[in-house]
Order: structure tokens, then C-alpha cells, then sequence
């Protein structure tokens, strides 16, 4: 069955060459978009189940030998990145759709999209599967190329400044993630990481460190943690509903997903967990402040996904199972709910006519089911019980208050303040846009009445609909979930079956 | 294997120049940075092998041969680079076609404060704009609550 595990990257890479050739035939790009990504998803929920029940799934692409060739590999954490982010993506490529079809894209079909879409999935998808830095590398770059592409989409005046800036950023990180591959290199012979793990552990001690520093901050600038994750508030909310969706919930998880798995294999020994433990905790305070004080919907959301980071980073500085079991939950959930909330911007945009809350208001009288679809993520980011943020930060919380020590409880506290502050300023956008009188300036039943606009299609409203009932899934398969997470934490902590299954015989 | 001095020197060159072109605010030397950085880390990776005669098995004893793998890792980020040099190009004269330059612009936040400071007020992401008004916000429910 290691067979399926280089389909979840080719199958879509396929769909990208085949919407490409079908550039003039939209709705032919539609349905091979479609099928790529669902059969993606089928592909990923199987391996999900292997897995779990067989352990991690290899293959060595090329039938190449490692250490000579590269792997893939599938273990519980990449196969649960996996299954929720492509989830994620095809509902995002429904939504796009439906939005394409309201406005008309029939006559001018931005016949780019669909391939760039595909590429930015199969960019992902790699760096999960990816057994071999230089193929995380590339991995890396396919999803940034087609982000930069994505991300510029029609080449307005706002979205060329907002682009160039991030261009440039995610340039200088990829530069630092190569030179950081250069040196490796040349220190261990290798850049297969589970030979790397072996060979590390025989470094001297500060080149070790030097590494570590250099591919945490190649990460840490795709993550968007502080200080280095200006660039994210200001580029994402320019791009189109959707892809600011995908963006942000999939692009800086992959940075996240990188910390992971380096820390745990390539550095066990956690000698700058401290360092982490800061940075977390600034990222989330100074993330969050930043929230408050924003006018505009998607630039609020922007910060809030920034300080959401330092969560996540929480888990991985304590470096316990519990804590990176945590952590990996609170990937899933935060994929999906800062996704819906995007989508559900994107929604509010189309309905009020903007997503600056000064000319927003009353939109839980005008669209109720928008507000519904805007409401329960929002809950749910802020952590209100029964939902998944909330389990998501109770385990880490947890996992924190476990461990002794000041600077970890100065997290905790940190972690509390960030969640009370996040349902502030998520309040703050309900009071503004939903409740209050509608502004005169707002787009009208009347708009919609002479045909030339849908304001809410049924498209668009189905797949952030499936999102919510995603996320308030994740909520009720929280038990066997958390016990797939603790299974992958404890898979990540010791090593092991991580090694042995690339190489069955020891590590050469 | 030690270092020899000569690419050490021009890894550093050309880090250093692509560095002082990247702090730059017009996109074409932006890029040009860019270029020169790339090929200091290709000549970094390239030094990480072992140097030899060319890895052709059958023609060269094993023992002599350079390696390989870097030389194949650099190929991957030359195509890389090209891509990326393409597309920063066209960022570049898209950005002149719109704007007459290609300089990269003060992020949003920036501009924002700037303008409150110019008009010296302090920032509260709740007032109305001056320009812009709004009868209806004034008088409505909610607005004390949220001050």
C-alpha cells in the first residue's frame, strides 16, 4: 500500500498540467479541479488509517535506495496534516467557484488560477510528505511560487505593493533555508533526515546550534511568529476572498509543521526551548494587541492568525507529549477555523460591499445565515467551550501547567490573556458589522433585485457551511483525535519509528 | 576537506553586495540582489562536496570522483531562481506600468499612522473618518458599549 503515498503530490501536480493545457475551456478546468483535489482527499483519509494502524508508509521515489534517493513518508502527523488541509482546499476551490460563477467569469476566465491552485496544493502536500530537506526545500518553493502568483492575481495597483513585499520576504527566507541546506550538507554528508538525526548527534555543539538557528528562522518567517511575521498582516488581506483563505489556513501551518518536525527529530535535546518558550509567548501577546486595534475584518483576522501561532510554538517549546500532542491538535483546528473565518470575511465583503467595520453594521438582521456562519468559527477561534479552540488550549494550557518553572507559567498566563483578548476583538467585530443599524452605504435587497449581482450565492455559502460542520466535527471526534495526536507526538518524541521505518536495518 | 580561501572569499562578495542591493527600495535592484545571493549559496553548497574528476562511473576510479549530489541540488536552484527572476521582472514593469517606478511602497499600517500623526490625532480603530459622515453610526445602539 506505499504506493498511495506519492499520489497525494502527483495527483494534483497531473491536475495542474491538465487545467493548464484546458486554459480556455473553464469548466472543464472546474471539474478536473475538482476530482484532483477529492481524489486527493481520498487518498489522504486512507493513508490516515494506514498509519494509524500499520505505522509510518514510505516510499522511495525512483526506487532509489536511501540514503542515495529521496523519500516520502506518511507518518500519523503528516498524514493528519494531510487529510485536514486538503480537506480545507477543496472547500476553498468550491467556494472560488461559486464566487467565479456570481461574478460573471464566464466571459473572462482567469484561466491561471485553477493550475496555480492545483501547484500550491501539491507544494504543500510535498512538504508534509517530504523525507529529505532538499525536497522540503522544493517543496517550499512550489507552494511559495504559486502563492506569489496567486497572490498577485489580475495585478491591481494594491496587490502589486502588497505582493512585492511579500515576495520579497518569503525570497529572503528561502535563501536562508538554502544556504542553512548548503551547510548541513557539507557538516554531515547527508540530507535525508533520518540519517540526519544519527549524524547530528555527533556535531559539535555550537555548529549544531548554528543550524538550528538558521533553519528556525527560514521557518520561523514562513510561520509569521515574532518578530518576524510583519509581512502577513499586510499582504494577505489584499489577495481575492479565497486565496487569502487557503493562505492562511495552510501556509504558515506548513512553516509550523517544518518547527515540528525538525525540533523533534534533527534536535531532540531542546537546549534553546526556553528561546521558544519567549517567542511564543511574544508572538501571541503582541499578535493579538495588534488585532484589537484593527478597523478592518480581514486585517483583524490576519493578526489573530499570527498570535494563534504562538500557541502552536507553546507546544513545541515544552516538548512533552502532551505539549506537542497539543500542539498538533491546535494545527488542525486552526487550519480549519481560520479558514471558515476568511471565507466568511470574504462572504461579508460580497454582502456589506466592504470588511472595514466603520461601514458595516446590522448584517445579523440583513443575513442571518451569514451571521450564523460567522459566529460559531468566531466563538471557536476565541476558545468558548464546547468547541475545538477551546480543547485545543485546554491541552496545551494543560500541558503547560505540568511542566515547573516561571517562564512556562508566564506562558499559560500569556496563553489566557491572548484567548480573552482574541474574543474581545472578535467581539468587537460582531458588535460593529452585525449588530447596530445597517449602514446607508451598504448594498441593498433592492442591488440584488435587478439581476446584475448575487450577493450571497448558494456556492459560496455551502462550502464555508461544510467548514463550519467541519470544525464543530472536529469538535465531536475531539476524543479519538486527541488520541491519534498523542500517538503521533509520542512517534515524534521518540524517534524511532520514524528512523526504522526509513531504515529497517539501521542507519547507515 | 579544507576550505579554499578563494570561493570562501567570493561567497562572502557576493552575500555582502546582494545583501546591500536587497536593503535597496527599487525592485530591480532588489532583484539583482537576489541573483547575486543565489549564486553565492550555489557556490556555498558546490563546496560542501568533495572536489574530483567528473562523477562518470566507468571512466574514473570511484575513489577520485567529485560528488555529485550538490552539483545536482545547484541545478534545482538555478531553475528556481530563473523562475523567480521571471516573475520578479514582471512584478517590476507591472509596477511601473502602474505607478511610473518599481519602488516598494510603505506597508499600510505605516501609512496609517503616519497620516495620524500628521493630523496629530491619537489612533482609535473605532472612530469615523472626518471626511466620511456617518449619521446613522452616531446614534447607534451598541456605540457606547464598545468605547
Amino acid at each position: 500500500m506505499t504506493s498511495l503515498v506519492p499520489l497525494p503530490v502527483v495527483i494534483p501536480l497531473l491536475g495542474a498540467a491538465l487545467t493548464l493545457m484546458l486554459a480556455r475551456r473553464p469548466v472543464a478546468q472546474r471539474a478536473i479541479s475538482l476530482t484532483a483535489l477529492t481524489a486527493t482527499l481520498a487518498v489522504s483519509s486512507v493513508l490516515l488509517v494506514l498509519t494509524v494502524t500499520d505505522g509510518p508508509q514510505v516510499v522511495a521515489v525512483g526506487g532509489w535506495a536511501p540514503p542515495l534517493g529521496i523519500v516520502l513518508i506518511a507518518d500519523k502527523l503528516a498524514a493528519l496534516m494531510l487529510v485536514v488541509s486538503t480537506a480545507v482546499t477543496l472547500c476553498v476551490l468550491v467556494y472560488s467557484i461559486g464566487q467565479g460563477a456570481a461574478d460573471g467569469d464566464e466571459e473572462t476566465p482567469l484561466s491561471i488560477y485553477h493550475p496555480t491552485y492545483l501547484a500550491l496544493t501539491a507544494g504543500v502536500t510535498n512538504a508534509f510528505l517530504s523525507g529529505d530537506l532538499f525536497n522540503l526545500y522544493v517543496g517550499f518553493e512550489v507552494l511559495l511560487v504559486a502563492s506569489y502568483v496567486l497572490l498577485t492575481l489580475g495585478s491591481t495597483e494594491n496587490r502589486i505593493r502588497a505582493g512585492t513585499t511579500y515576495v520579497v520576504v518569503s525570497l529572503l527566507s528561502s535563501v536562508i533555508f538554502l544556504s542553512a541546506l548548503g551547510l548541513v550538507y557539507a557538516a554531515t554528508g547527508t540530507l535525508n533526515m533520518a540519517q540526519l538525526a544519527g549524524r547530528f548527534d555527533e556535531l559539535p555543539d555550537n555548529l549544531r546550534l548554528l543550524l538550528q538557528g538558521m533553519l528556525l528562522l527560514a521557518f520561523g518567517i514562513k510561520a509569521a511568529v515574532f518578530p518576524l511575521g510583519a509581512w502577513l498582516p499586510d499582504s494577505y488581506p489584499t489577495a481575492p476572498a479565497p486565496v487569502t483563505a487557503v493562505f492562511a489556513g495552510l501556509l504558515t501551518k506548513v512553516g509550523i509543521y517544518a518547527v515540528i518536525r525538525t525540533e523533534t527529530l534533527l534536535f531532540p535535546d531542546g537546549r534553546i526551548a526556553d528561546v521558544l518558550l519567549v517567542i511564543s509567548l511574544l508572538t501571541m501577546v503582541v499578535g493579538i494587541l495588534g488585532a484589537v486595534a484593527q478597523s478592518d475584518i480581514k486585517r483583524l483576522l490576519s493578526f489573530t492568525l499570527i498570535s494563534h501561532i504562538g500557541y502552536m510554538l507553546f507546544g513545541v517549546a515544552l516538548a512533552t507529549e502532551a505539549g506537542l500532542s497539543g500542539a498538533i491538535f491546535y494545527i488542525a483546528h486552526h487550519i480549519t477555523i481560520q479558514t471558515t473565518l476568511f471565507l466568511a470575511a470574504g462572504l461579508i465583503e460580497r454582502r456589506g460591499g466592504t470588511t472595514a467595520l466603520d461601514r458595516l453594521g446590522g448584517l445579523g438582521k440583513i443575513a442571518p445565515v451569514l451571521s450564523i456562519l460567522f459566529f460559531i468559527p468566531a466563538l471557536n477561534l476565541a476558545g468558548i467551550p464546547p468547541f475545538s479552540g477551546f480543547l485545543g488550549k485546554l491541552g496545551l494550557l494543560q500541558a503547560g501547567v505540568d511542566e515547573s518553572g516561571p517562564l512556562v507559567w508566564a506562558v499559560v498566563a500569556g496563553g489566557v490573556v491572548t484567548s480573552l483578548l482574541t474574543l474581545y476583538a472578535i467581539g468587537r467585530v460582531w458588535n460593529l458589522a452585525f449588530w447596530r443599524r445597517p449602514h446607508p452605504q451598504m448594498p441593498t435587497a433592492e442591488d440584488e433585485a435587478d439581476g446584475s449581482t448575487v450577493l450571497l450565492p448558494r456556492l459560496m455559502i455551502a462550502p464555508t457551511f461544510a467548514l463550519v460542520a467541519f470544525s464543530v466535527a472536529l469538535t465531536v471526534v475531539a476524543g479519538p483525535l486527541f488520541g491519534i495526536t498523542s500517538d503521533a507526538a509520542a512517534d515524534l518524541l521518540s524517534r524511532t519509528p520514524y528512523i526504522e521505518a526509513v531504515f529497517p536495518d539501521g542507519a547507515p | 576537506m579544507t576550505p579554499n580561501l578563494v570561493y570562501v572569499i567570493v561567497i562572502g562578495v557576493l552575500f555582502g553586495a546582494g545583501v546591500s542591493l536587497l536593503l535597496e527600495r527599487t525592485l530591480t535592484r532588489i532583484l539583482i540582489g537576489v541573483v547575486l545571493i543565489g549564486n553565492g549559496v550555489n557556490v556555498l553548497i558546490l563546496m560542501g562536496g568533495a572536489f574530483g574528476t567528473p562523477p562518470i562511473v566507468g571512466d574514473e576510479p570511484v575513489e577520485g570522483m567529485s560528488d555529485p549530489l550538490p552539483q545536482a541540488m545547484i541545478l534545482t536552484a538555478i531553475v528556481i531562481t530563473l523562475g523567480i527572476t521571471a516573475f520578479l521582472l514582471a512584478l517590476a514593469y507591472r509596477s511601473w506600468q502602474l505607478l511610473g517606478h518599481d519602488e516598494v511602497q510603505d506597508d499600510a499600517e505605516d501609512t496609517r499612522i503616519i497620516e495620524l500623526a500628521d493630523r496629530d490625532e491619537v489612533p482609535h480603530a473605532d472612530e469615523d473618518d472626518d471626511d466620511l459622515p456617518n449619521p446613522v453610526y452616531d446614534c447607534a445602539p451598541g456605540r457606547e458599549a464598545v468605547r
